[in-house]
Parts: C-alpha cells; structure tokens; sequence
C-alpha cells in the first residue's frame, strides 16, 4: 500500500540501522513523546535492532494514560446519570475511574457508546433531542481540532442537548516539565508527528535552545522512527541541538493554519493535572466562556472525587521514562490488560499494554 | 496516596478496576475475556471428556458412529451485510464449526428470537437467504423454534443454529494436536468479513467495495482430508481473528507457534480500512478462512489440496508449531524481529457474528 509498504521496507530499515550505528560512539537516551510511536517501537522490535548504546525511552504522549481520574470520574457519573449519552474514544472505555470505569456504566444500563469522531455525537445529539448528550473529549493537539468542530458546529446549530467534556493536554509544556525534573536523563525527543501536523514544530524551537536538546519530529512506521534516531544521534554526536522534521510527509512548519484557528476560537489554554504526575502550568486546553453551553464541566454539577491508588503502580516514572514497563514487579503478574493497575496498561497507546502485548517474558502469559 | 498529591517529584499512580461482577461486551469478543467466562463459569459446570477439549465441535460416539454436534448463536448487526446475511451466516458458521472437526454436516436447527415490529419482508427474505445456503451446503433444516420478544428487547432478529454431522473413519482433529515441527497453513486472506461489516455499520465507503469472505468450509476440509490423515488441528477464524484461533492452538497443545509476517495474506483495502481504523487485521473475524496444523512430511500435499479448492487458492504456509514458548505464539516481523501475538484482551470490534 502507498505511503505504508515504504516505510515498512526491510532494506531501507537495514541501511538506517547501520547508519545509526556508525553514528553512534557514545551511550545516549533518546525519548519518543508519543504512544503510537512507543507501539511501534515494540511491535517491530526496533529498540532491539538499533546500537544498544542509544536507549530509547517512552514518553507521555498516551493521552488516556494522562487524564486526570477526576475527569475519569467525572464522566463515570455524568454517564450514570439519567438522561444522558455518553459519546467517546473506544479505549476510554476501559480506563479505571475510582471504582469503576465506562464499561460497568454501559453495562449496568448507562448510554455509552463509541465513536471514530465527535461529530458522530452532533448526530446523536440531533437525532435525540430529548436526551443530554456529553462527548469525552480528551486528547493532545491532534483531537483537539476535530473536538473544537464538533463545538463550535453545536454552537452555531444551536443544539443545547450536546455538550464535551474537553480535556485537552499539550505537548510542548510536558517536554519542558521533563527536561526541568532534576532526574532527567533524555538527551534528545523524537516530537509526535500527528501533534505536529496539526501545530507545526516553531512552538518547539524554544525548548531546543534553552535546554540545548535536538528534537525530531517523527512519523509512525518503522523506517520514519529508525531516520528520526539517525537524525538525531546525528546531532548529539556533532554536538547541535535543532528541530529538524523527519515526518515531511504529513507535517508542515507552520502545521495546519485552520485547524489552529478554530482550536484558538474555542479552547483557552490553561494549567492541566496529569494522571500520575500532577498540575503541569499552561498544559492543558478547555472550552472557553462562550461556549459555557457546551461545556459538560459546567452544565453537571457532579463533585470530583478523590481515590487510594495502589502504590505498587508505577506509571507514573513509564510516563516519564525514568522507568520501562518491565521494572514493574507488578508487570504481567498482578497487572495485566484485563486486571490493570494503571492506565498505561489500558490504553492502545500505553507502554505497558505495548510491552505487554509484543514484549512480555514468555513465562508469565496471563 | 490521594490522587491530589501527585507531583512530579512525588508521582502517584491509577487505581485499580475492580473486580467485575457483570457481564460486559468484551465477554463475547472471542479473546481473554470469552476464555475467562469459559474456564469459570461454564466448563466448572458441565464437565465431561466432549466439552474439555474445547473445540468448536463436539464428536461424540453413539454405537459406533461418530457424530459431531454443535451450536452457534447468530446477533449479527446489520442483518444484511455486502457478502451475505443473518441468514446463510447462521447456516455457513454451523456448518464450519462442524467442517472443523472435519465432519461431514447433515443436518440443522434453526431458532429465531424475533423483535416485535420487525417488517415481516425483513423475515421472509432472512428465511429465503437461510433455506438457499441450507441447500448449497447439502444439509437440511429438520426442526426450528420461534420466540417473540418485545420491541426494545432484541436487536431486530438473533438466530440460533445448530448442526450434527458425521465424522468419517480416520479422521481425528482437535485443537490439542499440534507438535514441534508441524506447519501452520491459512486458507485465505484474513479479515474481509470483519471489515465488511464495520464498513457498514460506520457507513465508510472505500474505492473497492469489501465483501464479506463468508462461505461454506465442508468441501474444502473433505479434499484436504482425503489427501492426508495428518492434519491435526483445524480451526475457522472468526470472532478474534487468526490471533485467537493460533493461541488456543498453542494453548491447548501446550506448544509455541511462530508466524512469519510477510506470509499471511491481506488485501490490500482490508489493510487500508484497517490502517484508518487503528484495528490489527490479525484480530479482525473472517467467516469462510480455515487454519490447519499438519505433519510437516505432508504440508506441501496438503497445500496443493487446498489451492485446487476454490475455497484455497490463496492458501499458504504462515508458520511452524515449536518447543519454545508453550502456549505463545510469536511472529517474526518484515524488519526480521520477533514479536509476540498476543489474545484479544476485551472487544475490538462490534458485534460482527
């Protein structure tokens, strides 16, 4: 197929592999910020293929990993509630709340159903007047259009059953919280491609040459990710710290200029909790006051609850990359996709569920 | 430690799901959750030799004649679908269930649980598509029931079926067979089926339409068992995909299997839709694909077997069963890596059989 056999090829793969190893003279800790990238890495056993003297570590970029369990709560009991329709992304389904989570809803009679895209939940909406319908919009800057649309289209059509719950989380500020934490040891990010078709990749210059970091922004296939490490081993060998993109494909300098515009119209950025490890400044995007209609936060007034959490979890250092999912002791023994202590275990995009389903030992299959 | 206090200094972590106490989607999806339904709640309570070996068939030996029976629930949505319907579906996943035990089918039941306010012509032509598939295959619809449920409490229409046929001399399959050494063959192309009927259901169009792969498996399975008794496992793909079908394989043979990537066919408008939609095709169901373990001395007979069946002629060697890893199974990746296939965890599609 056009656009994926090539990225897929076993003889491009062969050469940047041995590029990335002639570049290669010193140990470095390379981050991947994005999920899809961590899968990819795993499924195709690229960190087992490259110079073990580059690490690679997983970064945070699991946007159901990161949503604050208030949030998870929060629509658990806006779902509970009579009258309403829960629209969401399928894997938030699964995500443990405090005690319980969005398929225990459904189960015990909850409307709660699936969408590809929250303009599925205008439909709904339109197609039920009489019921309140709530889409869980969480994500990064790549949702975030799509879930701005879906608002801003309710607003103008004046339908006050629809309504989101938007959760949004941005990168550049957790790139920043990384590099700042005193145990840091990446040296250089691979940036998220879908983030950056959508943003461009100016927002990251500024973070390269404060904190002397080289950034990349890589695709999602297994040669995009093996030229993005090449690239930048290159740079920490020659000692530059710049943000080159490999992803020229999908990402423009300037990112998508409409997109931006109508994410600005109806969100404001503001300071966001991550799930694990806490309030990030200036991190996260929310609906604006004008559109206080639609704003699912506003409309329910259900408390936010707080939570034991098990301490023997630790996704919050996998979400940092100061630990991999297999330091766990918990891994694959007390935590496992159907039993998760945490939500990198849940999620499509985790780095548990990723090493669990490419990577675990074969000994201790659940 | 509270949620409230997590810092980045000081991080906290989610807190656990608790115990289920209900059933959700998930049970049916065909992968860890169906087997966990299966090993606590039904096998502890109908224990005997037929029902352990877990296969898609019982065969049962009545004075002498070896029967295979089985039963299979149909809630497909929608109930029309490119490819097929609710109706040669329940007649054809019967009848492979059968196949896979390598029986020959002979005849069916058929029950219908009907939803109030279903258009009488929705029926009819769903009985029509039925009794056509029945006669396709040879085997005859012999009694039936029907219930009425109020509007709200059904789907439109379920269909339940099941099937006996007989199982000719010699012939002996069961998912605990597999060996070291032995090949791993796939009939086909995986996940048409799945991917035609989510295409429907979400409405996506694609530039060449795709067809559910849906079709009768008994022919198929009697040329490659008149060509070698040594085929030990056969199982049809569907629910979970060929990702389950490999694990119970390797699971209940308590032997590893390895796949090579580049083997396993795909189309490429199933890989596309797959691609857009995030799912993995190996977990996507199949409704007309069988996968064969056999003897190794005998896999390129088998082979030339299937490729002259219409049901075949895609066929292909995906793999080999191992030593290692008992009860995983692994693939090896286009980049020469090795990878693990893991069981679907919970649901990756909506109701699709």
């Amino acid at each position: 197929m056009k656009y994926l056999d090539e990225y897929r090829d076993a003889r491009v793969a062969r050469g940047l592999i041995a590029d990335i190893a002639q570049r290669a003279t010193r140990p470095w800790v390379l981050m991947e910020i994005c999920g899809g990238q961590t899968h990819t890495l795993m499924r195709y056993g690229i960190d087992e293929l490259i110079p073990s003297q580059v690490e690679l570590v997983h970064g945070p970029g699991c946007p159901v990993c990161v949503t604050a369990l208030e949030t998870i709560d929060r629509a658990i009991q806006i779902a509970s509630l009579p009258g309403v329709t829960l629209v969401s992304y399928g894997d938030m389904l699964r995500v443990p709340g405090s005690h319980s989570d969005l398929f225990h809803v459904k189960a015990a009679g909850g409307d709660v159903r699936v969408a590809y895209s929250p303009m599925e939940a205008l439909k709904v909406a339109r197609a039920n007047p009489q019921r309140k319908v709530v889409f869980l919009g969480i994500g990064f800057e790549t949702t975030a259009p799509a879930n701005a649309m879906a608002v801003w289209q309710g607003a103008r059509e004046g339908l006050g059953n629809f309504s989101m719950l938007a959760t949004h989380f941005l990168v550049p500020p957790a790139i920043r919280m990384l590099l700042e934490s005193p145990r840091n040891r990446v040296q250089a990010f691979i940036a998220p491609g879908h983030v950056c078709t959508v943003m461009g990749y100016r927002e990251y210059d500024d973070l390269s040459r404060k904190y002397r970091v080289p950034i990349v922004v890589g695709g999602f296939e297994p040669v995009d990710l093996l030229e993005a490490i090449s690239m930048l081993v290159a740079q920490l060998e020659q000692g530059r710290a710049e943000v080159e993109n490999q992803y020229v494909r999908s990402v423009a300098c300037e990112g998508n200029r409409p997109a931006q515009e109508l994410m600005d119209k109806v969100f404001e950025v503001c300071d966001r909790k991550w799930r694990g490890i806490g309030l990030i400044p200036q991190s996260g995007l929310r609906l604006r006051a004008e559109f206080a209609a639609h704003d699912a936060e506003r409309i329910f007034d259900v408390a936010a609850t707080t939570t034991e959490e098990p301490a023997e979890c630790i996704s919050a250092l996998v979400l940092q990359g100061l630990k991999k999912p297999v330091d766990c002791p918990a891994f694959a023994v007390r935590c496992t996709p159907e039993k998760p202590l945490g939500a990198p275990m849940v999620s499509g995009e985790g780095a548990c569920a990723a090493y669990y389903q490419y990577r675990r030992p074969t000994g201790k299959q659940g | 430690m509270p949620d409230d206090r997590s810092t980045i200094e000081n991080p906290t972590c989610p807190a656990p799901l608790p115990a289920g106490d209900r059933i959700l989607l998930g049970h049916g999806s065909g992968g860890r959750l169906s087997a966990a339904l299966l090993r606590e709640v039904f096998l502890p309570a109908f224990q005997n030799p037929a029902l352990a070996k877990l296969n898609d068939q019982a065969v049962v030996d009545v004075e002498g004649v070896r029967l295979a029976f089985t039963t299979d629930s149909f809630v497909v949505n929608p109930l029309f679908f490119p490819g097929g319907d609710i109706g040669s579906l329940a007649v054809y996943g019967t009848v492979n269930d059968l196949a896979m035990g390598g029986a020959q089918p002979l005849f069916l039941s058929a029950g219908f649980i009907i939803e109030e306010g279903l258009p009488l012509e929705t029926l009819r032509r769903v009985v029509g598509s039925l009794r056509a598939a029945a006669e396709a295959v040879g085997v005859e619809v012999v009694t039936g029931d029907t219930k009425v449920v109020e509007k709200g409490k059904g789907d439109g229409l379920f269909i339940n079926t099941s099937g006996i046929g007989r199982v000719p001399a010699g012939v002996n399959l069961s998912a605990d067979q597999a060996r070291p050494g032995d090949c791993v063959l796939l009939s086909g192309s995986l996940g048409d089926h799945g991917i035609a009927i989510l295409s429907q259901r979400e409405g996506l169009e694609f530039e060449t339409p795709i067809t559910s792969d849906l079709a009768p498996l008994h022919s198929l399975v009697a040329a490659m068992v008149e060509a070698t008794h040594s085929i030990r496992c056969l199982r049809d793909p569907t629910r979970g995909g060929l990702s389950s079908t490999l694990n119970e394989f390797a699971a209940q043979s308590r032997a590893g299997i390895v796949v090579e990537e580049s083997a396993i066919p795909i189309r490429e408008e199933v890989k596309g839709a797959c691609e857009l939609l995030g799912l993995d095709p190996l977990y996507v169901a199949n409704e007309g694909k069988l996968v064969a373990v056999v003897a190794s001395l005998e896999a390129e007979r088998v082979l030339g077997a299937m490729r002259s069946h219409p049901q075949g002629t895609n066929a292909r060697l995906i793999g080999k069963v191992v030593d290692a890893h008992p009860g995983v199974v692994t693939m090896r990746t286009c980049l020469g890596t090795s990878r693990i296939v893991d069981m679907l965890a919970g649901d990756q599609l909506p109701r699709i059989c």
